[in-house]
């Protein structure tokens, strides 16, 4: 037997706690599962909240088509270690069936009709709890997020008539049709992730590692020349650099950092020491000042 | 990752957002796609300093109006520490923001302009974090240089927060004076050359000192059961452990402990965390126990040491703050949730409106209206686990949420 004595870690501890809720509070959550790092950690959240059970809902990855292999690889193996079902739902399928249209031309992205197919998954399984990986310190419309986060039947965010939070009381009463937005992890910073990340010794996909990978360079970003799905135009020169990926969404809207960084020690070294944010490698929320108010208005997670 | 929560509450014109903005660039929290986005902002707007509530007001309507409508909150931190400030609205329409935001605090800071002194204003932050019970509470009395860094000033307002806390019912209150000038940085994170006189400490290294874990409350160890986990596998064919929080105190194995409501004793035979298990598990931990004997237990039940019982009751007497449109009205019913315990709740009396410039009590009131704060009666429609809010804050608070709109209405706090 272990003589510790335990202290959980308030971030952590705060974020089980959480997790226990929505399964107490809610009869059908799920989990929204991108590959990406914060929502590997809400993975090994999750696992720590229920063991020795299982995780007691399923993963979701709505998936854009654009994504890194690397990812795909990664979240098909997570998944099988785990036990758990993993739901995909393809943008493709709605872009094909003419629901929603696909963006064209340089800045092209699938991010924004991510929306679509994930209002449609939440109606078609009848989930009335999505648990994302969102962090406040993200983005400042974010800062205003709730823990549990009210959406109405169009998947809506009214910012303006949140519920208070008060305590650690998390009010998940909602009506039929509604369904709430749950962030475990909304008061940890990049660098907390990071942080647990190295401390918990979990397992990411590579390209969060520093590579050699073939790039280009638009409006100061470093864009993957490797993949199809990135617009580039002729003369946007294609070089080898040492790279890694701060965050991990669509390829198509997510630009890389010159980095050394081959390690986890090193990431975090270098988390410590940026002065970049980390959705300043993003070209979503750059195409206005109110970009990411407006896609949780439309229903974004 | 020790954090420590902050609240501050204040308008703009008190100089919050240059102090948070202050302690930001100080600290290096700012990048430089931030910074250079709140230089252009503000240049576009034709400032000729750097507005950082450009970086906190995050919704169109805010930055629209100049106002911060709801809690924003802002992460930083240093060497020593990570810091989570709770940046909330400091006017008198919302109250229940400010309540919302100091609800977590382990620390607040309430700000004063030098030029005005303790205003109407001040008196309400100071009532809050007292209805909060926020121990450690920063005032900055900022805009030094606009009265010349005058000590006399500075002393004159020390004074007055002083008396301020003698009329207080919260006596372990720990006040802490600092004089600053945000916008040149005077005391903010590096020791004011203006100010010989002041021989305290800036408010960064005051902060850092404060330690979470020791300003947390410790009293008699709660333990809400907010599920019961059963994995039914090969491996854990007969474990039934009860996953929640510790609230106020330790808990360990072979601690002799009673099932609350139903009164059954028994013994804590493991603390389990993840794949580990534990001989002591430490007052905010997120764990899963397992008794020593077959009992019943669910989700709201409590698990709590023999001898340490807290009150078991259908009937409260309680602080509330009003946070909704619809005021609180006598007989009028809600749900209440009270940690992970649900019920229903009736008011059965409104006794008074609280006054938050200290000034007394307005009694028999017919209404309790939004961001307003009174004494209620309730009855509950089953038995609740308390203790008073002074005891132990997570099992000494509630809330109320109206049943057509499901909203939360208000906050209490139990007497």
């Amino acid at each position: 037997m272990n003589q510790r004595t335990i202290q959980v870690a308030a971030l952590e501890s705060e974020a089980i706690y959480i997790f226990r809720e929505v399964v107490a509070q809610f009869e059908k959550p799920v989990l929204l599962f991108s590959g990406g790092k914060d929502s590997i950690t809400l993975v090994r959240l999750a696992q720590k909240a229920f063991f020795p059970a299982k995780i007691p809902f399923p993963l979701m990855h709505i998936d854009t088509g654009h994504n890194f292999p690397e990812t795909v690889a990664f979240r098909d193996k997570l998944v099988k270690e785990l036990g758990v079902t993993l739901i995909i739902r393809n943008v493709q399928d709605n872009i094909d069936s003419g629901r929603v249209k696909e963006e064209s031309g340089r800045y092209a992205s699938r991010n924004i009709l991510q929306t679509e197919t994930l209002l449609d998954a939440i109606e078609e399984f009848g989930f009335d709890a999505c648990i994302g990986g969102a962090r406040r310190d993200e983005e400042k419309a974010r800062a205003k997020e709730r823990i549990f986060s009210v959406r109405d039947d169009f998947g809506q965010w009214d910012e303006r008539n949140q519920r208070p939070e008060v305590f650690d009381m998390l009010n998940g009463r909602i009506d039929l049709g509604q369904n709430v937005r749950v962030f475990p992890i909304s008061n940890w910073t990049e660098l907390d992730v990071w942080s647990y990340i190295q401390r918990e010794k979990i397992e990411i996909p590579s390209i969060y590692f520093a590579h050699k990978r073939k790039t280009f360079i638009r409006d100061g970003m470093i864009w993957s020349a490797a993949d199809a799905f990135v617009y580039r135009d002729e003369e946007e020169k294609v070089v080898e650099r040492m790279v890694r990926f701060r965050t991990v969404g669509d390829m198509s809207c997510t630009a890389a950092v010159l980095s050394d960084a081959v390690d986890i020690k090193k990431v975090v070294e270098e988390i410590r020491d940026s002065s970049i944010s980390e959705r300043g490698a993003r070209i979503d929320d750059k195409r206005s000042e109110a970009a990411m108010e407006k896609r949780k208005q439309q229903g974004y997670f | 990752m020790n954090v420590l929560k902050i609240a501050t509450a204040g308008s703009v014109d008190d100089g919050k957002s240059t102090l948070i903005g202050r302690l930001l660039y100080d600290t290096k929290s700012l990048t430089d796609d931030k910074l250079e986005a709140i230089e252009e902002k503000s240049r576009q707007r034709g400032f000729d300093y750097l507005d950082f509530s450009l970086a906190t007001d995050g919704l169109v309507a805010e930055r629209e109006q100049g106002i911060t409508i709801d809690v924003a909150h802002i992460y930083f931190s240093t060497r020593k520490k990570s810091f989570i400030i709770a940046d909330t609205p400091g006017h008198i329409e919302y109250t229940r923001n400010m309540v919302t935001g100091a609800s977590t605090a382990q620390a607040s800071i309430v700000l004063i302009d030098a030029r005005n002194g303790v205003v109407e204003q001040t008196y309400r932050h100071f009532f809050i974090n007292n209805l909060l019970r926020i121990k450690n509470v920063v005032i900055a009395i900022n805009k030094m240089d606009l009265v010349d860094f005058s000590e006399d000033k500075y002393n004159n307002i020390k004074g007055e927060i002083e008396y301020l806390a003698s009329k207080s019912d919260y006596k372990n209150q720990q006040l802490t004076f600092i004089p600053m000038a945000a916008l040149q940085g005077d005391n903010v994170v590096s020791k004011s050359e203006n100010m010989p006189w002041y021989a305290g400490e800036n408010l960064l290294h005051h902060l850092e000192k404060l330690d979470a874990e020791a300003i947390n409350e410790v009293s008699q160890a709660r333990f809400p059961v907010q599920t019961v986990i059963r994995p039914k596998t090969d491996e854990y064919h007969d474990f039934r452990g009860y996953a929640g929080k510790i609230y106020g105190g330790d808990l360990a194995i072979g601690d002799k402990v009673v099932v609350l409501p139903s009164q059954t004793k028994s013994i804590i035979k493991s603390i389990h965390f993840f794949n580990e298990t534990f001989v002591k598990a430490k007052n905010g931990s997120s764990v899963t126990i397992t008794l020593e004997d077959n009992v019943n237990v669910s989700r709201g039940d409590m698990l709590v040491k023999v001898n340490e019982e807290p009150t078991i009751t259908k009937q409260l007497d309680a602080t509330i703050c009003w946070m909704d449109k619809e005021p609180l009205r006598e007989s009028q019913k809600y749900y209440i949730k009270h940690g992970v315990n649900d019920a229903q709740a009736k008011i059965t009396q409104l006794s008074s409106i609280l006054k938050t410039d200290f000034s007394g009590k307005i009694e028999n009131p017919s209404e309790l209206a939004l961001n307003q704060i009174g004494d209620v009666q309730l009855k509950l429609s089953k038995l609740l686990l308390i203790d008073a809010y002074d005891q132990n804050k997570s099992n000494g608070a509630f809330i109320l949420i109206n049943s057509k709109t499901n909203n939360t209405v208000g906050v209490g706090f139990i007497h």
